[in-house]
């Protein structure tokens, strides 16, 4: 059992990195893409909480930005797959414990999934 | 300052704030968020929507390099993940219910501890004194390599780390800070966990906990492209490159002098919080 929990543990591990790496890499692109288009004038003031615009705070919204090639928008969309990858990862875990037939701690990441899931509702 | 310097700017502090986050064991989002409301007056909200993403890259982006020592305990950290991630909801419940001025304070108190945290002689409770039926029935134990071939561990006082853990989750979702500190304490003090098992389990929840508050975050509106961007990329920068100066480097004397850095920042934001500056 301990060796495939190895296994289990570095397979998740290379996961996370190329989950992370992919969206750095997206955030960069549209980093680069909101410098470029940025305004001469002053920088955006970030002093006062104005709530950022509705459409960079849903999946949909953000989706429709990358389409129309909107530079926030494609940072907020590797920002996502940045949340996403962590969820991800107890769903790995989890099939991970299924195969080992571990059913206690199948439940255990259907929890935490569950959890995960409920937070992420917010966002829809 | 137009655009593109700003973010310059707001990359080179994000690279060493991860810097400093690594060698100091404490994580980047402790020192990114002092540092963009205290020196750039960025609002509180900003600041820990933009962290709370660089923690999460953290966290995922060293997951591997720790993966390999072999010291993580996948179960334990799911198990406790349970309470970590409800707790982060809380937080974040909570973050828009509380004045910017109470989240600063508890901030600061937060940065003051996790600086005495990292100067604590590391050690773990020996003696296995009261391993529950609780530990064995959810089977919180493993073993790591030790000198002489695998050393055995279990989980002692469960119930005890998992409200800790809560706390940690809650203080995550809150602050939008990985809360490494209080996650380490609460396996490596509470439950009697080894401290290496303690401090890269710890590492493994951290991502997941985060994922919990920030889909809160991102519907808020906390989470502004436009900052967090530089501040993402420059974290995880920092904290990769400091992870591997870890290797290399005198932690201790580095650890003493970044610990009074911390603790400068801590009663910086507790100061500004009173005054009403932030």
């Amino acid at each position: 059992m301990q060796l495939t929990d190895e296994r289990l543990e570095i397979a998740i591990g290379r996961m996370l990195q190329t989950g992370v790496l992919l969206a750095a890499a997206v955030v960069l692109i549209g980093g680069v893409m909101y410098l470029l288009h940025a305004p001469a004038g002053p920088r955006p003031d970030y002093s006062h909480f104005h709530s950022v615009a509705e459409s960079l705070r849903t999946p949909g919204g953000i989706w429709h930005g990358v389409l129309h090639g909107d530079a926030e928008s494609m940072i907020q969309f590797g920002l996502l797959l940045l949340i996403a990858t962590p969820v991800f990862r107890v769903v790995v875990a989890g099939v991970g414990f299924a195969v080992e037939r571990d059913q206690l701690y199948v439940w255990v990441s259907v929890a935490v999934f569950a959890v995960l899931l409920y937070s992420l509702w917010h966002i829809g | 300052m137009n655009t593109a310097e700003f973010s310059g700017v707001i990359f080179v502090s994000s690279v060493l704030a991860g810097l400093l986050g690594a060698l100091t064991g404490l994580g980047g989002g402790v020192v990114i968020v002092p540092l963009l409301t205290l020196l750039f007056h960025v609002d509180i909200r900003y600041a820990i929507g933009a962290s709370l993403v660089s923690v999460i890259a953290t966290s995922s982006g060293a997951a591997a390099a720790y993966v390999r020592e072999g010291y993580s305990n996948i179960r334990i950290g799911m198990f406790l993940e349970i309470a970590t991630t409800l707790g982060a909801i809380f937080g974040a419940y909570l973050t828009a219910r509380v004045s910017t001025h109470a989240i600063g304070i508890v901030f600061g108190l937060v940065l003051l501890y996790s600086a005495a945290a990292s100067l604590k002689k590391k050690h773990t409770l020996s003696g296995t004194s009261r391993t529950g039926m609780l530990a064995e029935r959810l089977r919180l134990k493993g073993s790591f390599p030790g000198m002489d071939g695998p050393e055995e561990y279990v989980a002692q006082r469960v119930p005890a780390g998992f409200g800790l853990m809560f706390t940690a989750g809650t203080l995550s979702g809150l602050l939008g800070i990985g809360s490494g500190a209080v996650k380490v304490l609460a396996m490596d003090q509470a439950m009697g966990l080894p401290f290496k098992v303690s401090t890269t389990t710890s590492n493994f929840m951290i991502g997941v906990t985060a994922a919990a508050s920030a889909g809160i975050y991102l519907s808020r509106g906390y989470i502004s492209p436009g900052l967090a961007m530089p501040v993402m990329l420059g974290v995880l920068a920092g904290s990769l490159t400091g992870a591997k100066l870890l290797v290399h480097a005198n932690v201790r004397t580095l650890r003493m002098v970044f610990a009074l850095v911390i603790v400068a920042l801590g009663i910086e934001m507790i100061v500004n919080s009173i005054t009403g500056r932030l």
